[in-house]
């Protein structure tokens, strides 16, 4: 009958996990072997050192940015499932709507960050920057997946007479949380960098208090431990986003999505 | 009875559904059906024999209103029945997510039943294609069979006065298509309803019809129409008796013109 639920395999947490601690045990060794000085690479155990000696500092600007990342997250999420959602309504409204995600998408997001500080209070515009990288991948997937459905399920939908809501409810939508639910991942993920990216515009003006902030900050000090441990949260930051919506993909799809099949196979 | 007395009674049964000069053109110009007339009878297994592309599962998704004819007129007896048709896919086609219980509540959901108030009929229909106690398993739990017959039990749940069906085992084994063949002539015993069948398989049309129109390529000529007695036992022995021989042989026949007549 239904399968029970399965143990994470070995493979896949084992082996990425020592790769990255033979990675850091060889940067250890190489620094220590070869007497690199701090302010060119830092160890990993001064890494590790900086991270606790400077956790209230790091940490309050991680929260930060990390209160940013899920704004416009949230944010994006909600404006690119609507506005997919109307896109699937009408090709009129795909046509005119379309072309401005799209070009927003393909402009840098470093070269909007400027302009948008000059309108914007920091705060605002590294929300704004975060949202709209955010914002195209959940768009896109989303309105691939509504436009993706099954034509025997049409058919289907088309035979019982089902209304426009009917269809959307029971199929279009349903159908399209796997297409949702990858635009999420990539877009969790692009929050982030959008915030970053921002904060550094803001910081290279002296404005903000996030992580990236730090690492400017750090930068002008010759701090180069305390630039390694604020790109070590940034990093780990990424991971735990992209997890948790790997995780919430997998609960939502695990059963019958060929994806999240794949993964327990 | 004898060949005339078949054909007699069943063209006396009243026609569910008449297709009049029905013609069927796509946009890219492809003519798929011209000028064809067939009447589907009230209680009878009509199979829908031909070569590909013959225009046979065109035929069924005129009938059950997913596409338009473009000449000819399509009339029905009651427009109850209409809106009241049931269809087997080629594929199971059931919605991945959901339940059994919840791909065959399908149709009635979209009726505007609640669960509480469809679930008799559900587990009824359920029942009558042995999938009770697999209720609460998804699509990909089950079998090919097993997929099927939830959608045959889908499209029964709505209590459909006719069905149709295209080509519903043609991706199952022999074994699994045997059983689904009786577990339908049963199904058709117990409910009664009309069935459109659309097979490539002479020995399926000649197992499960009570009439087999076979069609041509050439846009849905129609090359013969074989009666066959309602009355005749399905079973194992029918599958080795002369009359299920002859009945063979006169589609194959028929079968071969369609296909000579397709080929350019």
């Amino acid at each position: 009958m239904i399968p029970k639920r399965q143990a994470i395999p070995w493979r896949d947490i084992g082996v990425p996990l020592s790769v990255f601690l033979a990675t850091l045990a060889l940067w250890e060794g190489l620094v220590r072997w070869k007497n690199i000085p701090t302010y060119i690479l830092p160890a990993p155990s001064v890494i590790l050192a900086t991270l606790i000696q400077d956790r209230e500092l790091l940490f309050s600007s991680l929260l930060v940015t990390l209160g940013v990342t899920f704004e416009a997250f949230v944010i994006a999420t909600v404006c690119g499932v609507a506005l997919a959602l109307l896109i699937a309504q009408s090709k009129w409204l795909e046509r005119a709507l379309l072309p401005f995600a799209i070009a927003l998408q393909v402009t840098p997001i470093i070269a909007i960050a400027p302009l948008l500080l000059v309108y914007l209070q920091p705060g605002n515009a590294v929300l704004v920057c975060a949202f709209l990288v955010a914002f195209f991948p959940i768009l896109s997937n989303t309105s691939l997946g509504l436009a993706s459905v099954d034509f025997g399920l049409r058919d289907l939908f088309d035979l019982y007479h089902a209304s426009p809501w009917q269809r959307l409810i029971y199929l279009r939508l349903p159908s399209a949380l796997p297409q949702f639910l990858t635009g999420l991942r990539i877009g969790g993920g692009l929050a982030l960098v959008g915030a970053i990216v921002a904060e550094l515009a803001a910081g290279a003006s002296g404005q903000g208090t996030g992580l990236a902030y730090r690492i400017v900050e750090a930068g002008f000090r010759l701090d180069i431990p305390r630039m390694f441990a604020a790109l070590a949260l940034i990093s780990l930051s990424g991971l735990a986003i992209y997890g948790a919506l790997a995780a919430l993909s997998h609960v939502l799809l695990r059963g019958w999505h060929e994806s999240a099949r794949a993964q327990d196979a | 009875m004898t060949a005339f007395d078949i054909a007699d009674a069943q063209r006396t049964a009243q026609a569910l559904v008449s297709l009049r000069g029905v013609g069927k053109t796509f946009p890219s110009g492809l003519v798929a059906l011209a000028d064809y007339d067939l009447d589907v009878r009230e209680g009878e297994t009509l199979t829908l024999l031909g070569p590909s592309g013959c225009g046979k599962s065109t035929v069924l998704r005129l009938i059950a209103g997913l596409a338009r004819p473009t000449a000819g007129s399509i009339d029905w007896r009651t427009p109850r029945i209409e809106n009241n048709i049931g269809f087997v896919f080629q594929d199971a086609t059931l919605l991945p997510w959901a339940s059994v219980f919840d791909n065959v509540f399908l149709p009635l959901r979209l009726g505007g039943f609640s669960r509480e108030s469809a679930s008799p009929r559900v587990n009824e229909a359920l029942a009558h294609v042995g999938l009770l106690e697999f209720s609460r398993a998804l699509p990909r739990e089950l079998s090919g069979g097993m997929r099927m017959r939830c959608a045959i039990a889908r499209a029964l749940v709505t209590r459909p006065a006719l069905i149709m069906m295209d080509e519903p085992f043609a991706a199952l084994d022999e074994v699994t298509r045997f059983k689904l063949n009786d577990d339908l002539l049963a199904l058709k015993r117990r409910l009664g309803a009309t069935i459109v069948f659309v097979t490539h398989s002479v020995f399926e049309a000649a197992y499960l019809s009570t009439r087999i129109v076979v069609m041509s390529r050439r846009a849905g000529r129609i090359i013969d129409d074989i009666r066959i007695d309602p009355e005749l036992a399905r079973d194992d022995d029918y599958r080795t008796s002369n009359s299920f021989a002859d009945i063979c042989r006169r589609g194959s026949l028929a079968l071969r013109v369609a296909i000579e007549e397709a080929t350019p």
